[in-house]
């Protein structure tokens, strides 16, 4: 199942190791944001807008402050720093101010601190607000007329092109243009674990913030600003996080910002647990994107495609104008094209702000540019397969944004192995078989085939870099701790492998920290699926100079030659019969006084890039995916089944297997989920599925009981044992394949996602495609 | 908002809470120190909060805690014995089943009832047991092993100790 080029060979990378957080996860002592309490710490909970568009004339508190259990109730006025707020564009306020303008109806007014969460949300009921109605922008097309200026100017607030050669012209030359125009819908991330925060007034004269998060130097950074202290009083611990996927990137920063408004002003520690239904109201999500395609063939080539991509920002720019960029550079899809437009434009409307969700704005394209491409070959009567298969990048291919690729480009082989795992031209012909025979139910094989740059790339370069500190104790046990969080991805278990690996200690003995930005430099935000990368560089460089230390403590006792030294697992020998176990040779250090701590720094490669043409190098390196999946539709109710899937990633190097599969299957369902089932319904920019009795996520019954997973391992130079990343990979194929196979099985093209039951059956009774 | 004392049975030990008419059971031993239990919706649709009561699979966000008067309430603190996991706990790590573990105290809960009322559950049994228990992270296909395996292992166990 494994395929590498890597070479290396290991002791504990790329071994099947168990999770090193398991224990406490299973036996209920892992401590979550909720799960950890302060002497005399007071309950936060928000005061909304409850308004779609407006202008805020008066807030009166009066009856909320008096109610039993109230401490505060704080508004704008309580803030001591800046009440702007925004990772890229700070257009965001903290607490709306009187006077102001309400864009969205999860909108922050006030902050209610009361004894209890019950006592603190029913105050938060009573705070009143007066405002006064504005017409709302509640879409893209609305937004697009201008008529209503949410921000003042323009509502398209940002732009993002690449133009490579001439499509225009290759475009009215040639006599095969397909087009098509497709819309992927909101999705919610739907971590288990809600958002929330505790911010704690410290020994350090400063504030301590705890909770489950992304981004614990995104946090540090907002909250200094909001209270106007400089960050050295602010310190920012990571609580075990159930689940965040891009939905704790940013929104922690505003959580904590609200907790800490309370937490100065009162001196005491402040929490703020979010309930499912204001998480799901007022925090990020997927953004909804509409897109345009038009492409230009000859013969099985794609010789010009053009772009026109339309996102949902919702009422602030947040994390929009990153976003985009890798909407940009992924929307021409996994393909080596000469000639390539792309426009996305970032519009503002009166609806919850979209931001970080895995995939990063790149799956909604990745679904419109895998149905265009889907939807030309059968129209052309070419097998998808093979539409792809001569398309696809290699090494020497040039991707859209002409990044020239030479290296760890195992995009043909992930092709390869899905159409021999699938037996896709038979599977193709049972699917069609089986609808010949049946009228109530129909089959389809859906293909998809992606790529993924691998981190922050040229649109984040001055966040792609990463800390870690690596201290052994005079007993032989091992402190990492690294800038990156684990959120449930096995960031933890892969970091104390690599270090296992490179110290040659047992992985038992190496305990990985909770982040905390008192002990590890700003390392840029856990995303991007970088960890593995960045921060397990990092940790490799710290433990190699810490080995290299060992080494001249050995030759001190035995004399060996260094470079006949050898650590493996706990011991440590050089072959000729002298030897030690790991941990005698840490104390021998420790009485010769030697630094056993090191810290390690990482930073990226360069990366050149046009940012005005979208020309360049977009990223270090790229992961791939191909993936096949069966579905079948009920044509009476329009739902849909996924009966199998097959799905095949070029990971570089799987570091810890376990864990690339387990993203590999989760990535799946989620995948599926927005592929069929999630859908966020609005009224009058509320969102009315607002907990997961309407908003419906996968559950056990919807997943296949067949997945098969290929790992290609085709390395990066500069990854760790040649690892790239797999995160977001993991589920950016799965609404393609879906959408393809779905269409496929009732001969309509699919352009819509959540591909749900109404919609199919919208598209049956249509006459033509 | 009346306090009252109840008595309960949690995990073998008598215990006495004191809480409001209207906590919920998820609120109250949360309060009492068993954060095991996770408030993932409070509307019984994510099985975060799953406890065994009286040998059952309940929500404990949907009872309160005057219902559990007298009960026997059972959470994954209660499964270890000498130090040692219980089985379903030991199959969920080694089966890769756990990732953010927010859900895991709740789904090995789930498990745990299944398997007392039906030893050697198929698969569509184990689906059906653990349809009210949401995963976000792992895609179940590791849990619906993890199950698989627990079961394996208890009838070897108790046939053993025939």
């Amino acid at each position: 199942m494994l395929k590498s080029n890597s070479g290396e060979s290991t002791n504990v990378v790329g071994k099947m190791v168990k999770r090193v957080d398991a224990l406490e996860k299973v036996n209920g002592c892992a401590r979550f944001a909720a799960d950890i309490a302060f002497d005399g710490q007071i309950y936060c909970a928000l005061v909304i807008a409850e308004k779609p568009h407006g202008i805020l004339r008066s807030i009166d508190v009066s009856l909320a402050s008096k109610m039993e259990g109230v401490e505060a109730v704080f508004t704008w006025r309580d803030i001591p720093g800046d009440n702007q707020l925004g990772e890229a564009i700070k257009d965001m306020p903290c607490l709306v101010k009187e006077g102001e303008k309400i864009r969205y109806w999860g909108d922050v007014v006030a902050v209610v601190a009361a004894r209890d969460r019950i006592s603190a949300e029913n105050a938060a009921k009573s705070v009143r607000l007066d405002i006064e109605d504005l017409e709302p922008v509640l879409s893209i097309e609305e937004a697009l007329e201008d008529r209503i200026k949410i921000h003042g100017g323009s509502n398209v607030k940002v732009t993002k092109l690449i133009r490579k050669g001439d499509p225009e012209t290759v475009i009215k030359n040639s006599k095969e243009v397909f087009e098509g125009e497709f819309y992927a819908h909101y999705q919610e991330q739907a971590y288990m674990e809600p958002q929330g925060i505790t911010v704690v007034p410290d020994l350090d004269y400063g504030y301590t913030v705890y909770g489950t998060m992304q981004c614990p130097y995104y946090v540090q950074s907002a909250v200094a600003h909001v209270l106007g202290l400089p960050m050295n009083r602010i310190r920012v611990i990571q609580t075990e996080t159930g689940g965040a996927f891009g939905g704790k990137e940013d929104v922690p920063s505003y959580v904590a910002s609200y907790a800490a408004v309370a937490a100065f002003n009162l001196k005491r520690p402040a929490r703020l647990i979010y309930s499912r239904e204001i998480d799901i109201q007022t925090t990020s999500k997927r953004h909804p994107i509409k897109s345009f395609y038009r492409v230009a063939m000859d013969g099985k080539k794609i010789k010009a495609i053009e772009v026109m991509a339309y996102m949902d920002m919702g009422a602030y720019a947040t994390l929009t104008p990153i976003v985009m960029f890798r909407t940009l550079v992924h929307a021409a899809g996994a393909y080596d094209i000469e000639n390539v437009n792309v426009d996305v434009y970032g519009v503002y409307t009166n609806k919850v702000p979209p931001g970080a969700f895995r995939g990063f704005g790149s799956p909604q394209v990745l679904f419109a540019v895998e149905s265009m491409i889907d939807d030309i070959a059968w129209k052309l009567r070419i097998d998808p397969m093979e539409l792809r298969e001569e398309n696809t990048l290699r090494p020497g291919s040039r991707t859209s944004t002409d990044h020239l690729i030479v290296e760890s480009v195992g995009a043909p082989e992930t092709l390869a192995r899905v159409k021999e795992s699938s037996h896709w031209k038979d599977l193709v012909k049972e699917c069609i078989e089986f609808n010949r025979a049946n009228e109530d139910k129909k089959r389809g094989a859906g293909l998809s085939h992606i790529f993924y740059g691998v981190s922050l790339g040229a649109g984040g370069q001055a966040l792609d870099k990463s800390g870690a500190h690596v201290l052994i104790n005079r007993d032989g046990s091992v402190e990492v701790r690294i800038g990156g969080t684990e959120m449930g991805q096995g960031a933890k278990t892969v970091i104390a492998m690599m270090a296992a690996e490179e110290l040659g200690q047992r992985m038992e003995r190496i305990l990985v920290h909770q982040p905390d930005t008192a002990f590890v430099p700003d390392s840029g935000p856990t995303v991007a699926s970088r960890t593995t990368i960045y921060s397990g560089n990092a940790v490799r460089r710290a433990c190699i100079t810490l080995k290299g230390k060992l080494i001249s403590v050995f030759y001190d006792l035995f004399n060996s030659r260094p470079d006949k030294v050898k650590f493996c697992q706990g011991e440590v020998s050089d072959g000729e019969g002298r030897a030690i176990s790991f941990d005698r040779l840490v104390d021998a250090a420790y009485v010769r006084n030697v630094k056993l701590f090191e810290a390690g720094w990482y930073d990226t490669p360069k990366l050149s890039f046009d940012m005005e043409n979208g020309l360049g190098e977009a990223y270090v390196t790229y992961s791939y995916a191909s993936q096949v999946v069966q579905v079948e539709v009920d044509m009476a109710t329009g739902s849909t089944k996924v009966l199998k899937g097959f799905t095949a990633h070029d990971v570089g190097k799987a570091v810890n297997p376990d864990g690339v599969i387990g993203q590999i299957q989760g990535g799946f369902a989620q995948g599926m989920g927005y592929a069929l089932y999630e859908d966020l319904k609005l009224r009058n920019g509320k969102i009315i599925s607002d907990n997961f009795n309407t908003y419906i996520i996968p559950t056990i019954h919807e997943v296949p009981p067949e997945l098969v997973i290929d790992i290609v391992e085709d390395a990066f130079s500069e990854g760790p044992y040649g690892a790239k990343g797999i995160g977001e990979p993991s589920l950016m194929p799965v609404p393609a394949s879906v959408a393809n196979a779905v269409s496929m099985a009732i001969g309509k093209r699919v352009r819509q996602i959540p591909v749900t039951p109404e919609y199919v059956l919208g598209l049956i009774e249509k006459k033509t495609d | 908002m009346r306090d009252r004392k109840i008595q309960l049975n949690l995990n073998g030990r008598s215990v006495s809470l004191v809480a409001g008419d209207n906590t919920t059971l998820l609120h109250a031993l949360r309060e009492y120190g068993l954060t095991s239990l996770k408030r993932g919706c409070e509307e019984g649709e994510c099985g975060a909060c799953t406890v065994i009561m009286n040998g059952l699979p309940e929500k404990s966000c949907l009872i309160l805690v005057a219902e559990a008067e007298g009960a026997d309430i059972l959470t994954v603190e209660g499964l270890i014995k000498d130090g040692r996991l219980h089985p379903i706990q030991q199959s969920f790590i080694d089966e890769g089943a756990i990732q953010c573990g927010y859900c895991t105290p709740g789904m090995v809960m789930t498990t745990y009832a299944l398997l007392l009322k039906n030893p050697s559950p198929d698969e569509e049994e184990i689906k059906e047991a653990l349809s009210g228990n949401l995963c976000r992270c792992t895609g179940y296909l590791s849990i619906v092993r993890a199950v698989k395996k627990s079961a394996r292992i208890m009838a070897g166990l108790s046939e053993g100790s025939e």
